[in-house]
């Protein structure tokens, strides 16, 4: 559910917690800064994260979100945790193709196949 | 700002544009309805709005600092071929040479750097002019016949 102001819609099932974007475009400086803030917020209250952020809704998306992506990434890892990202639009995918960030970071087509693969 | 009105008429427009976030996407809009206007595909606009972005972030934040006071300037020509876009900011430039490449293993895992990037594999030609406080990106539709 997405709490009032908050920029995220949250759900945790089993140990799981999905995260999707109020916005469909992910380009305002202010906004990434509160993405990356409520995110920062849940991977502090869990003890072994296991994150899906899912794309599903998402037009746009700029370096500065990348770069926020890349902070999660590296705060969850600090954590022993788990990151998934799925649901990503093709040309949107681009994007992380062109800076490799497809390298670095665990992308599935879709939820099922992203939630299957937390260990 | 100038404006033609018929979508075979090059589209020429100039805006000094404060960092205040409805201004950034006024103009953003007004532009891409151009491109849109001469059916330029979904692919092509995705990418220009894109560089267009970083170009302007890049432009607030690292060239004028998030100064309030401070503004930029956008010049765009729009054609049915080509598209021009022109930003000049007012801050002391920067080398385009001095900035790490974010591709590079060594550098992925670094969460910033990676607006030229972007704008460089979405835009046909992307011009820093000294001192680097002006960026003028060229989109080609048919860069074989243009």
């Amino acid at each position: 559910m997405s709490a009032t102001g908050s920029r995220l819609r949250v759900a945790e099932q089993d140990g799981i917690t999905r995260i999707e974007f109020v916005d469909r475009n992910i380009l305002d400086e202010a906004n990434i800064q509160q993405i990356g803030d409520e995110i920062s917020q849940i991977i502090d209250e869990l003890e072994s994260p296991k994150l899906l952020i899912s794309f599903e809704n998402v037009d746009h998306l700029s370096s500065a979100a990348l770069g926020t992506l890349i902070t999660i990434n590296n705060k969850i890892r600090g954590k022993d945790g788990q990151l998934r990202l799925a649901n990503i639009d093709p040309q949107i995918y681009e994007v992380f193709v062109i800076t490799k960030l497809n390298k670095l970071f665990e992308i599935h087509d879709g939820s099922e196949q992203a939630i299957a693969s937390f260990s | 700002m100038s404006r033609c009105p018929s979508a075979n008429q090059p589209f020429t427009g100039t805006y000094v544009i404060r960092n205040l976030r409805q201004e950034i996407e006024r103009a953003q809009l007004l532009i891409l309805a151009e491109i849109e206007r001469r059916d330029y595909d979904r692919a092509c606009c995705f990418g220009i709005r894109l560089a267009l972005e970083e170009a302007l972030s890049n432009a607030f934040k690292h060239g004028n600092g998030d100064d309030p006071e401070k503004t930029v300037r956008l010049a765009c020509s729009i054609s049915d071929g080509k598209v021009v876009i022109d930003i000049e900011d007012q801050g002391q430039g920067f080398d385009p040479g001095a900035v790490p490449d974010p591709t590079q293993q060594e550098n992925v895992e670094i969460p910033a750097g990676r607006g030229l990037v972007l704008m460089r594999s979405f835009m046909t030609d992307v011009r820093i002019h000294p001192p680097g406080n002006r960026v003028e990106m060229t989109y080609l539709r048919h860069p074989k016949t243009a």
